[in-house]
């Protein structure tokens, strides 16, 4: 072996040098065609780790040039590097840290956009997660998340989406802060009584977070409005309504515009959460095809609810919804997941998206708003 | 026995109990014995003879509707899941 591990892998700065000095050094990118497309290195040519072996020498048949090879925090780049040895490339090296370190030393990037001091201050302990670093930061920051209902849900949702610095948060609420609200509201308070809920949580998000925009719909979502309001480019919508012409309203819309929702509902001591993609998963519709009788759909003003229940379900939802802005883990897509709190117990079930749904289905017969009043009532 | 789960806005009828133990090797049968323990909940959970629409049943974690309806076969010890949608969340009436 020419080479030990230590001398497989080189600091950001040191890479950076050797680039600067050699003109033989060539820059290779290892990681996956979606991250390279979030930005990359300048210079560099892009062979994902799987391709390394068959496609190596034709980006390097000189096996004696110096090559200098990344991924997102150096651990694919240094298997890449011990590959190379293998093949006979007498100079690879690994970045250690990878292009998340070189993107917070401020290197230079083809990303059109970087963070200034205080967002990389702010968004550190995003940076350190290898699946979310600054590429993911920078999506957060792209990202435009649509809250209906800045209650009971959205509060904890919305600060928490808010604070992970998700760009454009809008809230749609058309009521005001009673006092009734505040024992699980977190978003307003005693000060705000009487205030419209949405330009209060407009106040508390921009004090928590300067970098979101908050968009505040002070109205009632209905067929009239809910095309309109869809319209303005949301990546996701966070249910948290409290009534069922409003669930089954946005369901329908939200198949039509093809913005998935990552819904949550509440009563007393249970919650629910899974998310609804259109197409791919099943809709509230596959799951639920008719509500409840109303003497069985108590509201939350009606049945009651446990102050901190909405801030479990409401803080699934804004991981659920991170993670779709940014691409991420498993969702919640296909499986619904009920917490009861009394027993501090999670139950998942599966949920299928139904062929002979009315909306979602292969032949769907309910193609425009219905009277969902009516329909809920029947 | 089976145990079945008894959602928020059915107790009620069900003297306020969460869960039920109920005997059947079918889904039908499980839920004739609930029905039979709790005459109240026989109206609310039975419609012409078939589970309400707007209840969904879950043996093992997966709906019924995707497996035999009441022929589904439910194990002893395994757990039914009775779940009405709820609507609860923010935006008050």
């Amino acid at each position: 072996m020419a080479h030990v591990d230590q001398q497989l892998e080189i600091d950001a700065p040191g890479a950076r040098e050797l680039l600067d000095r050699d003109p033989n050094a060539i820059l290779v990118d290892v990681r996956g065609a979606d991250e390279w497309a979030g930005g990359y290195i300048p210079g560099a040519t892009l062979v994902p780790l799987r391709e390394l072996t068959e496609r190596i020498a034709d980006v390097v048949p000189d096996k004696t040039r110096p090559v200098v090879l990344y991924c997102a925090v150096g651990a694919r780049s240094l298997r890449a590097a011990h590959a190379l040895v293998e093949l006979g490339y007498e100079r690879p090296v690994s970045v250690a840290g990878g292009i998340v370190d070189w993107l917070n030393r401020g290197y230079p990037s083809t990303m059109e956009r970087t963070l200034e001091p205080a967002q990389r201050e702010r968004y550190s302990r995003h940076f350190l997660i290898p699946e979310v670093g600054e590429l993911g930061q920078l999506k957060l920051l792209d990202s435009s998340i649509l809250m209906i209902g800045a209650g009971g849900l959205g509060s904890p949702a919305a600060l928490y989406l808010a604070a992970a610095g998700v760009g454009r948060l809008g809230i749609v609420d058309d009521d005001v802060v009673d006092e009734s609200n505040l024992q699980r509201q977190v978003l307003h308070s005693t000060a705000r009584l009487g205030e419209p809920k949405a330009q209060s949580a407009k106040r508390t998000l921009e004090e928590l977070n300067p970098d979101v925009d908050v968009v505040t719909i002070q109205e009632r979502i209905t067929s009239e409005n809910v095309d309109a309001i869809l319209a303005e480019g949301w990546d996701v919508i966070v249910d948290g309504a409290d009534n069922f012409p409003t669930r089954y309203l946005l369901n329908d819309a939200a198949v039509w515009h093809d913005i998935p929702i990552v819904h949550g509902s509440i009563f007393r001591f249970e919650g629910q959460a899974t998310v609804f993609k259109p197409h791919e998963g099943p809709c509230y519709r596959c799951l639920f095809p008719q509500p409840p009788p109303p003497e069985l759909a108590p509201s939350c003003a009606e049945g009651g609810v446990l102050g901190v229940l909405p801030g479990v379900i409401g803080s699934l939802q804004a991981n659920e919804a991170l993670k779709l802005a940014l691409g991420i883990g498993d969702s919640l897509v296909g499986r619904l997941m009920l917490f009861d709190a009394l027993s501090a117990s999670f139950t998942e079930v599966a949920i299928r998206r139904d062929p002979d749904c009315p909306v979602c289905g292969d032949n769907p017969t309910i193609t425009e708003y219905i009277d969902y009043v009516e329909f809920c009532a029947a | 026995m089976t145990t079945v789960r008894i959602p928020p806005t059915l107790r009620p009828d069900a003297e306020g109990r969460r869960e039920v133990a109920a005997a059947g090797t079918t889904v039908g049968e499980v839920l004739q014995d609930v029905a039979d323990q709790f005459p109240a909940l026989r109206a609310r959970i039975f419609e012409n003879g078939n589970i309400a629409r707007f209840v969904n049943v879950y043996v093992g974690g997966e709906d019924i509707r995707t497996q035999d309806g009441l022929a589904t076969p439910v194990a002893g010890d395994s757990t039914v899941i009775l779940l009405p949608a709820m609507a609860g969340g923010g935006i008050a009436r």
